[in-house]
């Protein structure tokens, strides 16, 4: 059996290889392909809700029919533009915002003493023990006219009328930064806390305030952990669908949304997947960028 | 390095010198722990002094200190005559150069070493002239965009030094600066760094853990240990003038007798010594208790090793010989031959028991009858090679 599989070339190294491999093959590429399949379909009535693209002629021919109608409508319907436009807009609000917070925090994790740090890391991953539904649904009941948050200010006296926190831009970027706030500091607390003090001691030595210092040497060196929380938060928040949903104004346009819409409620499949598509090119950008970065810091600046 | 003897001054025997750095009854006591116990020190312009200890003794700490990296507990630290007592280290006219080298990992040679004078608001064309000259003079100008992981350990420790240099600090702190560089880099480096120091008549601090290091670089060494300074002296003296055992045994080999006092006169002391079994004769007087305890230090090359007997121990008044019998003489076997190609080590079995350590260097290439193993021997010292040291 062994000498068989060896002779097929099957051996311990590339079976270990093969499962993220298989793994990326059957969740991934397969149904991206279905998805870009649907894509370039036109809808129908019936189940499945659209088209074959091939399809056995009664002459004995096999028709292919490919419909980049989707496509065409995209760029045509400023709907989707605009969807996209805000969508990573809404992204990289929360991103500047996740990343102002979560510096601060992970630097301050990263100085701390070294018993205390496990114990800060614990209390920023709490969040994740309950499900992140229920944290939304948390918000609220915090946010709401007779939520927590009114009901202690009106209870003070500091205010006579409820404001109107719920279904606002306010609401849907305080649950899009509390959420993804951990994806910011892990890598960057990862990153600050391999820095070696002594770097900073040799900046103050030479001349330069501890501001100074951090502006010059601790900055630049974490740019990888800035670059890779920030993908962490941006990726998911432009196709963030839940908490615009459910904290977000009716008129926040995000094109997590048009795709619910087209699929649940046009049940417009093709129209579904093609936005699908254009969404994840226009990540796959960014993507790009981060991966170009990474491959000049292993290969140059980093030790 | 100590080949031109007649061009070194010693200032700290001026009493009119000013001393550049003064030290006072500093103490740094980290929790419960002291790191630096009660140490006063003066160290003097143009001077390279060094911190020799082992590790825990104190050392870093101190110099830590002097950067303003720590702050005393308690004393006070003069530099130039200003008490350093709450001035940060970005203003102290204090340099340092790293351990670690403590290079800017995202910065290229060129701006590792123009960083101290961009922080200083220096005009753009004077920094790329000072920082060309310093590198052409620590030989670097060949790796100016360089990054420092793209050098080698020793084009490092030189961009380290050209770094710390940059700003000409009148007082530069050197922390193991040879410590990561090879046995033959750190030769070369020793002298240039001396060299480099001469021209620009920078005043070092240097820490080392590294007798070595210590005696071929430093006017004066300062030996701590346990927190304290435990001797202070050119590394002449510290070498052949240990005061205590543990300097002794700290620098060098040495070979320490236990003994009482006997006779303890202006010039001279007898010590009875059951270890060497004869009387130990010192050529320099004492001031302890008669009856008291102390040990005699040898070092392993000023003892003679002979398979005949030897002549009456040279310096040795006759009169005294005739009246006391044998000094500084004793019979033994030789255990161990190390053949180290300039000397060889013996390792003598005395009679008392006691272990020797004695080398000689083997100045004929052919010995007729070479010492070898198991053979009964003589060794012997002169009068004037023994030192009385205390506990």
């Amino acid at each position: 059996m062994a000498q068989l599989l060896r002779r097929l070339g099957i051996t311990g190294r590339t079976a270990v290889i093969a499962v993220p491999w298989v793994w990326l093959l059957l969740f991934f590429l397969i149904p991206f392909i279905i998805v870009l399949k649907i894509s370039f379909a036109d809808t129908r009535l019936g189940v499945p809700p659209y088209t074959p693209l091939l399809e056995w002629g009664q002459d004995g021919y096999v028709n292919f029919k490919m419909n980049v109608a989707n496509y065409l409508f995209i760029l045509k319907e400023s709907l989707y533009l605009e969807a996209f436009l805000s969508s990573l807009k809404v992204a990289a609000v929360s991103t500047i915002l996740c990343l102002l917070i979560g510096y601060p925090m992970a630097y301050g994790i990263a100085r701390s003493d070294a018993s205390w740090r496990n114990i800060l890391l614990l209390l920023i991953i709490l969040p994740f023990w309950t499900s992140f539904l229920v944290r939304v649904y948390a918000w609220i009941g915090l946010l709401r006219n007779n939520g927590l948050i009114n009901n202690v200010l009106m209870g003070l006296h500091i205010i006579d009328e409820p404001i109107v926190m719920m279904q606002t831009d306010f609401a849907m970027y305080i649950g899009i930064v509390y959420s993804y706030l951990p994806f910011m500091i892990l890598p960057l607390y990862s990153n600050l806390e391999k820095h070696d003090n002594t770097l900073l001691e040799a900046a103050v030595d030479l001349g330069a305030t501890p501001f100074r210092a951090f502006l010059k040497i601790t900055l630049p060196l974490s740019m990888p952990g800035i670059i890779a929380g920030s993908m962490l938060v941006f990726i998911p928040a432009v196709g963030e669908f839940v908490i615009p949903r459910l904290l977000g104004g009716p008129d926040s346009l995000m094109i997590g949304r048009v795709l619910w819409d087209e699929f649940f409620l046009n049940r417009n499949w093709p129209m579904a997947s093609a936005v699908a598509i254009a969404l994840l090119l226009v990540l796959v950008i960014p993507i790009m960028v981060f991966q170009r970065f990474q491959e000049q810091e292993s290969s140059g600046a980093h030790r | 390095m100590a080949a031109r003897p007649e061009v070194r001054r010693e200032p700290w025997k001026d009493p009119q010198a000013q001393a550049y750095i003064r030290i006072e009854n500093v103490t740094k006591k980290f929790g419960e722990f002291v790191a630096v116990s009660d140490v006063s020190l003066s160290i003097y312009q143009g001077e390279i002094f060094c911190l020799l200890g082992g590790s825990g003794c104190g050392k870093t700490t101190l110099l830590r200190m002097l950067a303003g990296f720590e702050t005393p507990t308690s004393g006070r630290i003069f530099i130039d005559g200003q008490d350093m007592a709450g001035v940060p280290p970005y203003k102290r006219p204090v340099n340092m150069m790293f351990q670690s080298y403590a290079l800017f990992p995202h910065m290229t040679v060129e701006q590792n070493v123009a960083f101290g004078l961009k922080q200083d608001g220096v005009a753009k064309d004077e920094i790329a002239e000072r920082v060309n000259s310093m590198l052409s003079m620590v030989k670097l100008d060949q790796f100016l965009k360089r990054k420092p992981h793209q050098l080698s350990g020793g084009q490092r420790q030189r961009v380290a030094l050209a770094r710390s240099l940059i700003k000409r600090p009148k007082l530069l702190l050197l922390d193991e600066p040879l410590g990561a560089l090879d046995k033959k880099l750190r030769e070369h480096t020793q002298f240039e760094l001396v060299n480099i120091q001469e021209k620009l008549g920078v005043t070092f601090v240097v820490v080392t853990h590294d007798q070595e290091e210590a005696m071929t670089l430093a006017s004066r060494i300062g030996v701590m240990n346990h927190g304290r300074i435990v001797q202070v002296g050119t590394p002449h003296e510290i070498y052949e003038f240990p005061g205590t055992r543990f300097v002794s045994e700290f620098i060098g080999n040495v070979n320490i007798f236990e003994g009482r006092i006997m006779a303890d006169e202006p010039d001279h002391v007898t010590i009875e010594s059951r270890e060497l079994g004869a009387p130990i004769y010192v050529g320099h007087g004492v001031s302890t208790a008669p009856d008291a305890t102390v040990w005699a230090a040898v070092r392993p090359e000023k003892i003679m090793i002979t398979r005949d007997e030897p002549n009456a121990p040279l310096g040795v008044p006759p009169a005294m010989l005739a009246r006391d019998g044998d000094f500084n003489r004793a019979q033994g076997v030789i255990k161990e031959i190390a053949y180290m190609g300039d000397t060889s080590i013996y390792i003598v079995l005395l009679d008392s028991g006691k272990q020797l350590r004695v080398t000689q260097p083997n100045s004929h290439r052919h010995a007729d009858s070479p010492l070898t193993w198991e053979e009964r021997v003589w060794i012997s010292w002169h009068e004037s090679s023994a030192v009385v040291v205390t506990e």
